[in-house]
């Protein structure tokens, strides 16, 4: 045992300056020891990384190297901002986010208040399960069951609906722009509802009985009840997942947009994911779609920030 | 488990216990949201064991008709699906197991208040988290570090997620009392054997839950081998089952020649859609109870 022969025994030591020091290295080298394996992992796999991002300022070809490649300042910038693809890929990314932000913000919060003034409690755990179940699915099995129920011809949806006679044609959800959008962003929504409401029904539960049994006796409804305790009450947790979510207007997701993609939509699928893969990876543009990776994570870091001091401002304890 | 559902279980109408038409709008509109979750994977298991008469009828819905299982024995013949998913658990369990060492490794330093220096490891770890470098400087990363082509490129770069090491770390602060440490320490306990007999044993459910993050993370993503596996060996079933399933016309779907097909594409693509969604489907139900509060906990403050 190591620490056994330590002066003081007590964890709070005494001492100044060097004894002090070496003291501490004394007791808690292993803490340091343990941190050396996470740290080599960041600086290995992603530190390293990191100075790759100066051929967003290089005349950048694969096949020259760095070596035979020649500083350009931040003529790729001025070139990306005159480039109508990504200018497309910017719009699109920014609307659609804006769109899941929208849409899919307060739907978990609705299925938390609903799961949490549902009365029969056996019910509440299986359906808790089953909601939660989507999460854990990738995007290649969501769009394939988009696939199977929202096709115009052998899709589940349509078929009901045409045999119901309802319908004429089969709805194109997932051929027309306008209406694949829709399946885009609903398919998110369904996706997370269940697993976003976790988090509210947490905060929830932190809210004192006693708020809800004075809102009774002075004869509050249960919709006055849900306004004035249940939502002041979970408050802070929707602030702090707005910002979070607010940080997110410059992301892009490649697996959800490709797993959705198709000829016909190519027009609002094409976002910065898809503008970084095809002028990158496959089309050999590297100093672009580095450049353009380096836009989304500069804006998306300085949104967080922002969104940290904000949250702190509000009081909330920020996020870092 | 109790917290989250505790609320309901105690009427907070004082007496008044009976159940009222709004109540009844609550369970009907859940009930629904419950449909939409469970009936497409019902149509979906239905087709994939149903006759291609029926199904080329648009007869099926939500039971299977003429059930047989040829789709199932053309997936087991071609092998290519049963062989990615035996890869990808390889993969995957490696994946989980190497996350999980550098993520306690990480938390349990970082979730003690003596360590010195503990906010500049916390915001070196944490920096990654919120700046990325993009894929390319990555990709020429990696192909320095001789990663691409290789399965480590799948392992070995995601494996330790600094959130999931905020989740534990906010886990340990929260619910192990300083106190315990102490009482080790003056038992003259190392910080290994704390980390060994306090500390883990106190935070299965943390371990559960991050787990099972790891492993559904890895199960799932499939944007990775795209970037950076060319050799079809090489690549996780996901990616597989996007080449086959999606292929842009959504209608493409390719097993060997060798494997003599006789189901239609619409009944084949069922049976792959299920038989790859069945091991999270199966291992499902007995880790949910699991990982509810663990989340809660890590989350809350997280």
């Amino acid at each position: 045992m190591r620490t056994k022969n330590l002066q003081p025994a007590n964890p709070l030591l005494e001492g100044k300056g060097m004894a002090k020091f070496k003291n501490r290295l004394a007791r808690d080298w292993q803490l340091y020891v343990l941190l050396l394996l996470p740290l080599a992992f960041v600086f290995i796999f992603k530190y390293a990384a990191y100075p790759g991002l100066r051929i967003a300022f290089m005349n950048y070809k694969p096949a020259r190297g760095y070596a035979g490649s020649t500083w350009v300042g931040f003529d790729i910038f001025r070139k990306i901002f005159r480039d109508a693809d990504f200018l497309r890929a910017l719009k699109n990314s920014m609307m659609f986010n804006f769109l899941d932000l929208i849409v899919g913000f307060p739907v978990p919060i609705i299925l938390a208040l609903l799961l949490n003034e549902l009365r029969f409690p056996r019910f509440k755990k299986l359906s808790q399960t089953i909601l939660y179940l989507p999460h854990f699915l990738s995007w290649v099995i969501i769009a394939s069951v988009a696939y199977q129920v929202f096709r115009p011809d052998t899709g589940l949806l349509n078929i009901v609906l045409k045999n119901a006679g309802l319908i004429e044609n089969g709805i194109p959800f997932l051929t027309e722009k306008n209406h694949w959008a829709a399946t885009y962003l609903l398919m998110a929504v369904w996706q997370n509802m269940g697993w976003g409401s976790i988090i509210y029904l947490a905060a929830m539960t932190g809210i004192s009985p006693e708020l809800y049994e004075a809102a009774t006796v002075d004869g509050a409804s249960r919709l006055r009840r849900i306004w004035h305790v249940t939502l002041p009450g979970i408050k802070a947790t929707m602030v702090t997942l707005l910002i979070l979510n607010l940080g997110r207007i410059m992301g892009s997701n490649f697996e959800r947009l490709s797993a959705f993609g198709n000829v016909n939509v190519r027009e609002y699928q094409y976002q910065l994911a898809v503008y970084i893969y095809e002028k990158g990876l496959a089309g050999g543009n590297f100093s672009n779609a580095t450049a353009v990776g380096l836009i989304q994570s500069f804006v998306g870091f300085l949104l967080v920030l922002s969104a940290d001091r904000f949250a702190k401002g509000l009081g909330e304890g920020g996020l870092i | 488990m109790s917290s989250i559902y505790s609320k309901a279980e105690k009427p907070r109408q004082g007496g008044l216990n009976r159940v009222r038409v709004s109540d009844v709008i609550i369970a009907i509109i859940i009930l629904i949201l419950c449909a939409t979750c469970i009936l497409p994977f019902l149509h979906i298991a239905s087709k994939s064991i149903s006759s291609n008469t029926a199904v080329l009828a648009k007869s099926v819905y939500l039971l299977p008709k003429q059930v047989n299982f040829d789709a199932y024995a053309s997936i087991f013949r071609d092998g290519q699906l049963t062989y990615s998913m035996g890869y990808s658990i390889v993969v995957t369990l490696l994946f989980t197991l190497i996350g999980m060492v550098v993520t306690i490794c990480a938390a349990y330093p970082l979730s003690r208040s003596l360590l010195k220096g503990r906010r500049v490891f916390s915001l070196i770890i944490l920096f990654t988290l919120y700046f990325n470098a993009g894929i390319i400087p990555e990709y020429l990363l990696f192909k320095q570090l001789g990663l691409i082509n290789t399965m480590w490129v799948l392992i070995l770069p995601l494996s330790f997620s600094p959130y999931n090491m905020l989740i534990m770390r906010t886990y340990l602060e929260s619910t192990i009392p300083e106190s315990l440490y102490e009482a080790a320490y003056l038992d003259g306990a190392s910080h290994f054997q704390m980390l060994s007999r306090v500390t883990l044993p106190l935070s299965k459910p943390i371990l559960a839950t991050l787990s099972l993050f790891y492993a559904v993370g890895r199960w799932n993503a499939y944007a990775d081998a795209r970037y950076f596996i060319t050799r079809k060996a090489l690549q996780p079933i996901q990616y597989l089952l996007s080449n086959m399933v999606l292929s842009s016309g959504a209608d493409a779907i390719s097993l060997a020649e060798g494997a003599a097909v006789t189901s239609t594409p619409e009944v084949l693509q069922a049976a792959t859609v299920m038989f790859a969604t069945l091991p999270i489907l199966l291992i499902y139900p007995f880790i949910q109870k699991h990982f509810v509060k663990g989340v809660m906990v890590g989350a809350v403050k997280g």
